[in-house]
């Protein structure tokens, strides 16, 4: 599980000067083996430990690094 | 004085039907005289600034709301939908201004005591206006700010006992008619399969790990009062085996007169006498009615379960007695491609007790749209993308000629290698023997 999350964190910061903010299917390719399903839980601890959060439209919702990109500041939100 | 001067607005009002403008401005007045003293905890002035932000978008042609963003309950990937107005300063009761979703109950039974304490909350932590409901069925609380949310989520979750709904790539929060709690046609418990899956899925309720949306919806009957059929990826619809039950007797005394038709839905205007030759067996879509000598008889193996004859005469026409349910797929919305309505894919379901059955199918779509879905895409347009019958496969269900649309036109069954005797290899020579160049 360790590893499964640093091999996430170390893909978003490998991406972070195109990208703030990844689809859900984005993170399957690292886990060839693995079903998505428990890519899911590995996605969901890291939102609990807030080393990640959640971003959504309404209707599509992506994931990103706590505080990346700059939807906080540009809504003058926290 | 309404703060913001709303020509256009007003206008909308004028016509015959309640309008949404005198439902906002009658809670802008509630706010500003604010009987009950409520310490509001955003704007007073939210519904005037809202009424003012519209009547800039209709003068402009143009939104003037920003859609999405991080707000959000810890933990939960939906049910919040952030909403910032791009006229702060014209506008600052609605600056932001987020929608929160709730998953309504089953058949959207309430106490008025939970609605009060609803509406107690929500006067106290947002704009007091809601929508109920939105369009998947959730109870909608429009506009407040992200330090409200997490006391909404914990007021709603304690003192209410009701969670968020979905919103983004998530189960929406599902939906079901009212089923057998009222409805003499439900051929299954629409309320109890929702709430099970709802309870059995909440992850996927509350983390997206979807590429898009997915709505599951419950009809008890093909009558569709959720028109699950046209609205969800993954719709339930109650059905039944054998033959529509028919009491003569009764069909006699509509056809005498002594019971309305429709049981006197149409009753506006005089349509004549009850005429059973040009409103139901001629209505009926598939031919399978015939009305000789004063008996009326149904050919059942034609019947395609459309509901009119009973409806129309449902004193004397019952559903049948071995009920269940089928499963069909991949409705949406045109947001990407087109509309698109559902394609059967499991024709009979018993639809009982854990819904264990459902659950399966459900699961195993989810697992093959999960790898093979691209961002962004319904299950109904992964469906189309690589075939209903990749889909069948995925759910185990054998392909029949009734999932073939469009015969020669559209033949999307395609014989594998396995299923034709002999494989595709041929003695080429053999076959010479046989046919001349």
């Amino acid at each position: 599980m360790e590893e499964a999350k640093n091999i996430i964190v170390e893909f978003i910061e490998s991406k972070s000067k195109s990208k703030s903010k990844f689809y859900f299917n984005d993170f399957l390719p690292l886990f060839p083996d693995m079903k998505p399903r428990e890519v899911k839980k590995i996605l969901s601890a890291l939102v609990k430990e807030e080393v990640m959060e959640y971003w959504s439209s309404g209707s599509t919702t992506m994931y990103g690094l706590k505080g990346a990109g700059k939807q906080a500041a540009a809504e003058h939100e926290e | 004085m309404a703060k913001h001067a709303t020509p256009m607005l007003d206008q909308l009002e004028s016509g015959p039907w309640p309008s949404f403008v005198s439902d906002i401005k009658q809670e802008a007045a509630n706010r500003a005289a604010n009987p009950k003293g409520l310490d509001y905890q955003i704007p007073v002035d939210c519904p005037d600034d809202l009424l003012g932000v519209l009547e800039l978008s209709y003068n402009d042609g143009e939104t003037h709301w920003k859609h999405g963003g991080i707000v959000g309950v810890f933990g939960y990937g939906g049910g919040v939908i952030g909403r910032y107005c791009d006229q702060p300063e014209q506008f600052p009761g609605v600056a932001h201004f987020h929608t929160v979703r709730l998953n309504q109950p089953a058949g959207k039974y309430y106490t008025t005591d939970f609605l009060r304490q609803l509406c107690d909350i929500w006067d106290l932590r947002g704009s007091g206006l809601t929508n109920m409901h939105g369009a998947t069925g959730d109870i909608v609380l429009l506009g407040t700010t992200t330090p409200q949310l997490e006391e909404i989520f914990w007021e709603v979750t304690h003192d209410l006992n009701n969670d968020l709904g979905g919103s983004g790539s998530n189960l929406r929060t599902p939906a079901a008619c009212l089923g057998e709690s009222r409805c003499q046609y439900a051929c299954y418990d629409t309320q109890a399969c929702s709430y099970n899956l709802t309870m059995e899925y909440q992850d996927e309720l509350h983390r997206p790990a979807f590429p898009y949306k997915f709505k599951f919806k419950f009809d008890g009957c093909p009558n569709g009062c959720v028109a699950a059929m046209a609205r969800s990826d993954f719709s339930v619809v109650g059905t039944w085996k054998d033959s529509i039950k028919i009491d003569q007797e009764a069909v006699a005394a509509y056809v005498a007169g002594e019971f309305k038709p429709n049981a006197g839905a149409h009753s506006g205007k005089d349509w004549g006498a009850f005429d059973i030759e040009a409103e139901v067996i001629n209505r009926c879509p598939s031919a399978a009615m015939k009305w000789e000598g004063g008996k009326l008889a149904i050919d059942r193996s034609e019947c395609v379960r459309c509901m009119h004859c009973i409806n129309t005469m449902p004193r004397a026409l019952r559903i049948g007695d071995e009920r269940g349910a089928s499963i069909l797929c991949g409705a949406k919305a045109p947001i990407l491609d087109g509309a698109q309505m559902s394609s059967l894919v499991v024709p009979f379901v018993e639809a009982k007790d854990d819904f264990d059955e459902i659950k399966e199918v459900v699961e195993n779509i989810w697992d093959w749209w999960m790898e093979e879905g691209k961002n962004r895409e319904r299950l109904g347009e992964t469906m189309r993308r690589l075939s209903l019958q990749k889909l069948l496969e995925v759910v185990g269900q054998e392909p029949t000629a009734r999932n073939v649309q469009e015969p020669r036109h559209n033949p999307y069954i395609f014989f594998k290698e396995e299923e034709v005797p002999g494989g595709w290899d041929r003695d080429i020579n053999e076959y010479r023997k046989r046919h001349q160049r």
